[in-house]
């Protein structure tokens, strides 16, 4: 009985919000007219229309691989540098100030030279996606592991576990949370690098397709593209962060009521 | 006192940038890619020097800095609302949750459907993209006032602004302090790479024509340019960052 409602309550926010947005889009295009802001209904129609049609596939598929792309290997490489980062404790304080440098950089101005390392393309994308989404992952890895219990391996090493159990069965489970919290800003972090990079010298893909609409003058096709992504990117988001929460309650009780 | 890392980082930094000069000088790496670091800095002495460079860098950080503003003192002030209203808390709380996760630039061409080509779009979409980060981090400032200061106040009857202005605001500083980070960082990000995307003038789109025009000295000229400012501005809200910090350490 609790659980359903509490589940019908995790529910009821999120359906007001969306409603409160759908209504305050209805306002806007009250407001600003045809030209500036086309109406909901008639928006999510035509992305109906526009999804059915094949030519709009090429460049889902285009988007959808290089964000895939970039997202493995912000998560991959960042873990396994975070994770080296975090170990030793010299290099990571070598390295932290940098990368927070980095990350609190504007980024786009990197992107033409990406665009002359990659070239025109797939490959920029997927570089300038990584490269946004890599750093927060390598940040929250690197702490998830300086931030190691030291009572838990030295209750791993009296127990005798060998390097792969201490790995297993205490490094593991003590920095999934943290980590998995970095992976999610990532995953955000990607799809806003991946994006972008297809809003600048591209031939394909979802960003081209905005371009193409903003040159047009097409304010339903960009409204219709802007809400695709933003629906992916929020549910992404949402069942990431219920994951995220879930972790985190199982590590530690107290985190709960922050 | 300069720490060990300190030291490190600096010769590997300053090792990076003479290996990239040494790679470009000895035509490792093309011309036509990466130009040697000595090579931008001469082209940003000149490029500093061209009659049309400071109306871009004006125009720039004008609206850096008016993004800047109203993205902090408006998040400031959402966020106290919202931590004193817990209905409207409750109902902003997953749109806040999932902000982040949406690519804002997907709208960028809205707002200059909206607001016309020239600035104002592009304000406004670094004032979003920055605000909410302030809002974020302005109500978990004030979410974690631990309770025993708020007992000392009820203790000394203070009034409610004495209390907010007293207790609450310096406890909540570091929290807040960091969403001001942000957000300034934030600011430079909106501004400039909705420049580089869809504007006709600001150094953003002074890099995107250099580019397109295959003008590499005046292109690593700009970027180095724009991760300067930034890069100083962070370092100087870091500094300020740390001083508060201390000061803190110090009278606790």
């Amino acid at each position: 009985m609790t659980l359903s409602l509490r589940s019908l309550r995790s529910l009821r926010d999120p359906i007001l919000v969306a409603i409160g947005l759908v209504t305050l889009w209805q306002v806007l295009h009250q407001i600003a007219g045809d030209s500036a802001v086309t109406a909901p209904a008639p928006t999510l129609a035509h992305l109906w229309e526009m999804v059915g049609q094949a030519r709009f596939l090429p460049h889902l598929r285009e988007t959808g691989l290089a964000f895939l792309q970039a997202l493995a290997i912000s998560c991959i490489g960042g873990v396994l540098v975070g994770v080296v980062l975090g170990g030793h404790r010299l290099t990571g304080e070598v390295a932290e100030p940098i990368l927070v440098g980095l990350y609190s950089v504007p980024k786009i101005t990197l992107y033409p030279v990406i665009l002359l390392l990659f070239g025109l393309g797939m490959p920029a994308k997927v570089a300038f996606g990584a490269l946004h989404g890599i750093i927060p992952v390598v940040l929250f890895t690197m702490n998830a592991v300086r931030n190691v219990n030291r009572t838990y391996l030295r209750a791993g090493r009296a127990m005798r576990l060998t390097p792969a159990q201490t790995a297993w069965h205490i490094l593991v489970p003590a920095t999934l949370p943290e980590i998995f919290s970095g992976l999610r800003i990532g995953f955000s972090l990607t799809l806003l690098g991946t994006m972008l990079g297809e809003l600048f010298a591209s031939q394909r893909g979802l960003g081209f397709l905005l371009m193409t609409a903003i040159d047009l003058h097409d304010v339903k096709t960009i409204l219709a593209i802007a809400v695709l992504i933003s629906a992916f990117a929020v549910l992404a988001n949402a069942a990431l962060l219920a994951i995220d929460r879930r972790l985190h309650r199982g590590a530690t009780p107290e985190a709960e009521k922050t | 006192m300069i720490s060990k890392a300190t030291i490190i980082r600096t010769v590997v930094l300053v090792g990076a940038v003479a290996a990239l000069e040494v790679a470009c000088r000895t035509g490792a790496i093309q011309p036509a890619l990466v130009i040697a670091p000595s090579a931008m800095v001469k082209a940003l002495a000149e490029t500093l020097q061209s009659d049309d460079f400071g109306g871009h860098v004006q125009q720039t950080l004008s609206a850096v800095a008016i993004a800047m503003t109203l993205a902090i003192v408006g998040g400031f002030a959402i966020g106290f609302v919202l931590h004193w209203i817990p209905f409207l808390r409750r109902a902003f709380n997953p749109f806040l949750a999932a902000y982040y996760a949406i690519p804002h630039f997907a709208f960028y061409p809205l707002l200059i459907v909206i607001f016309g080509l020239g600035p104002a779009p592009l304000i406004v979409l670094a004032t979003l993209f920055a605000m909410v980060a302030m809002i974020v981090a302005t109500m978990a400032g004030l979410d974690r006032v631990p309770r025993v200061l708020l007992k000392t106040a009820r203790i000394h009857r203070l009034s409610l602004m004495q209390e907010i202005w007293r207790i609450r605001l310096p406890a909540a500083a570091p929290h807040i302090l960091s969403g001001l980070k942000l957000a300034v960082a934030y600011s430079f990000i909106g501004v400039i790479a909705g420049e580089f995307i869809l504007s006709t003038s600001g150094i953003g789109h002074e890099i995107a024509y250099a580019y397109d025009n295959f003008d590499n000295p005046r292109m690593y000229a700009l970027i180095l340019f724009v991760l300067g400012i930034v890069t100083t501005f962070n370092m100087l809200v870091w500094t300020w960052e740390r001083r508060l910090a201390r000061r803190r350490g110090m009278a606790s």
